[in-house]
């Protein structure tokens, strides 16, 4: 177990991020989402918003609780990509605390705008001054609190910051829709030095064609 | 396609449920059933069970297709001294995952088969003899036709679902594109939009190894014993497909039969477990089952392809209007997991409710018929939600 005396990144609530997911998607629109757990922001953005749902998640026993919510689900393996899914067949994609632990982030970002016109993202911001100093004062790899894990068993397989972030998305020709901060559980819409100050930071994404 | 007679563990929670096999004709002269050849045949006798109650407003009506060798008697006993239940008994009963507490089930033994429906070996009425070849050549959209039809005699307007598994679930997409308004959720089971080519090979080699017996006679050969020995091979090497290489090591391993020593003798004709179990299950096989109705079932298996007749799957699939359950085995090569995914692909192309999973189960193609609890986890949910969906 994490020694209690580490700098734990804090996990911005669920239902913070819920809400601002779902404060970006449009009612009645198609949505994916993507390592969606037990389905409960699909279940929200059905009975709230009247989005038409579909979840995608690799564990048996969150597909069998999708179903029981009434709700569709298919099982894949994200680091395989999205395969299976016809191009532009949804509105929004979303993946929540997740891209960093896809083998390829970049080919999933590309994914997700392949099969949707817009995507929805929150990372956790490694750039953050804690996990900094952490690095500098006592050369530890930083863990979190929502993902406790050692560095030999955590699946957060990248490390990246808000900086980091938005130059890959230049890189790759994606757009930045929007971009906000999450600190200490609140989502902010701009932030000062959020890059050292921002724990997690949401995104929204489109091709920079600028089709949709 | 699947071979029933294998779970033979699942037989311990047998629910000792007395059924009986029902009969009717349809598709009385002059509405004859018109096949996808063109031919027509009628009256057509479907031998049919139905399990649990219909309710009042019949919506809680559940259709179960069988696979190739499959039968009428999915549920239950026939009598209290039955050694089998039937062949989904532990799917389908009182609180398993189609809870006939709950539901109203129906199986019918397919059109062309060997178990009390029309088939080959049934007598022409017009000719006063046995049809053997010259019945009408058979598709999968035939037998979906003779389905669709009983669910209309027995007074049932839509479905709450249709679930089958392999060649059941074959009919299960026929059917969700064919009478789309008839079924409001579609389950189906390691199965395909089509047979693969590989599956063609296999059901090519069983044909022949009918075809090649002496005692085939061209398909007229009810006054003798029959195409036995090349029944029974047909039925040996179909069997290997609905195996794994993991179930077959488990199972028998490089075991054998009567020795822990090799017989070093060309005398000896089985000599390893496996050998002896296929042996048995061709025997077993030849006693239940009519060499005419298994080459015309896998024919029609062959020729199954969802899209025919429209210019995608996709498009094909545009005519449905079910949600979707889909499932594969993890093992199941004759029908592998890519098969399924292209069907879910298509389905989610055209925008239509589907889940999809790929279940782990070392048992092959036949994991459908013999892993029923991951299977009942997931359909019954399912089912649930869908039926608390129409029910006002």
């Amino acid at each position: 177990m994490p020694n209690s005396n580490r700098y734990q990144m804090p996990d911005p609530s669920i239902q913070l991020t819920d809400e601002l997911i779902m404060h970006h998607i449009d009612r009645n629109s198609r949505v994916i989402d993507l390592g969606c757990g037990d389905g409960r922001l699909m279940q929200r953005l059905h009975d709230e918003m009247g989005c038409e749902v579909m979840g995608v998640e690799v564990e048996q026993s969150n597909i069998v609780a999708i179903i029981q919510r009434g709700l569709p689900a298919i099982s894949a393996d994200l680091n395989e990509g999205l395969v299976d899914i016809p191009n532009d067949s949804f509105d929004f994609a979303v993946l929540s605390q997740t891209l960093q632990q896809v083998r390829n982030p970049k080919r999933l970002l590309l994914e997700m705008l392949r099969v949707a016109r817009r995507a929805l993202v929150v990372v956790p911001n490694f750039g953050h001054w804690r996990v900094r100093m952490e690095v500098l004062r006592r050369g530890r790899t930083p863990i979190t609190q929502a993902l406790p894990y050692e560095w030999y068993e955590t699946p957060n397989v990248h490390f990246m910051s808000m900086r980091d972030f938005r130059d890959l998305m230049d890189g790759i020709g994606l757009r930045i829709v929007k971009e906000s901060p999450i600190i200490k559980g609140r989502s902010v819409d701009q932030l000062w030095g959020s890059n050292l100050r921002a724990d997690s930071a949401f995104y929204l994404l489109e091709r920079d064609s600028g089709k949709g | 396609m699947s071979a029933q007679d294998t779970d033979q563990d699942s037989s311990n929670d047998r629910s000792d449920e007395i059924v009986q096999t029902q009969y009717v004709d349809l598709f009385q002269p002059p509405h004859l059933l018109t096949f996808a050849s063109g031919e027509t045949l009628g009256p057509v006798r479907v031998a049919y069970e139905t399990y649990g109650v219909l309710n009042k407003d019949a919506s809680n009506a559940i259709f179960i297709c069988h696979a190739l060798t499959g039968d009428a008697h999915a549920a239950g006993v026939h009598s209290t001294s039955d050694r089998k239940p039937g062949w989904w008994d532990g799917f389908i009963g009182p609180g398993k995952g189609i809870d006939t507490n709950k539901y109203f089930v129906i199986c019918a033994n397919v059109l062309g088969g060997c178990q009390g429906t029309t088939g080959p070996g049934c007598v022409n009425p017009v000719t006063g003899s046995r049809f053997c070849l010259n019945f009408p050549f058979l598709t999968v959209r035939d037998v979906v036709t003779v389905h669709s039809e009983l669910v209309r005699h027995l007074g049932i307007k839509q479905l709450l679902a249709v679930v089958g598994g392999s060649l059941g679930g074959m009919q299960v997409l026929e059917w969700a594109i064919l009478f789309p308004d008839q079924l409001k959720a579609a389950v189906v089971l390691a199965s395909a939009p089509k047979l693969s080519a590989q599956g063609i090979a296999f059901n090519a080699v069983g044909r022949r190894a009918i075809y090649a017996d002496p005692g085939f006679a061209n398909g007229d050969y009810y006054d003798s014993e029959g195409p036995r020995y090349g029944l029974a091979l047909a039925r040996m090497v179909a069997h290997i497909t609905y195996l794994s290489e993991d179930s077959i090591e488990l199972k028998f391993g490089r075991r054998l039969q009567d020795s822990d020593r090799f017989a070093y003798s060309m005398q000896k004709e089985t000599e390893f477990q496996i050998e002896s179990y296929l042996h048995y299950q061709g025997k077993r096989f030849v006693q239940r089952f009519d060499a005419n109705s298994y080459l015309y079932l896998t024919r029609m298996m062959d020729y199954f392809d969802l899209s025919e007749g429209f210019p995608s799957l996709e498009a094909a699939l545009a005519q449905t209007k079910a949600r979707f359950l889909v499932a594969s085995y993890d093992t199941d090569w004759l029908f592998p997991t890519s098969q399924s995914r292209e069907l879910v692909s298509a389905l989610l192309h055209v925008r239509r409710h589907v889940s999809f999973i790929e279940l782990r189960c070392p048992f092959g193609h036949d994991s459908f018929l013999i892993d029923i609890d991951p299977l009942a986890a997931l359909v019954s949910p399912f089912l649930e939600r869908t039926f608390e969906s129409t029910s006002p």
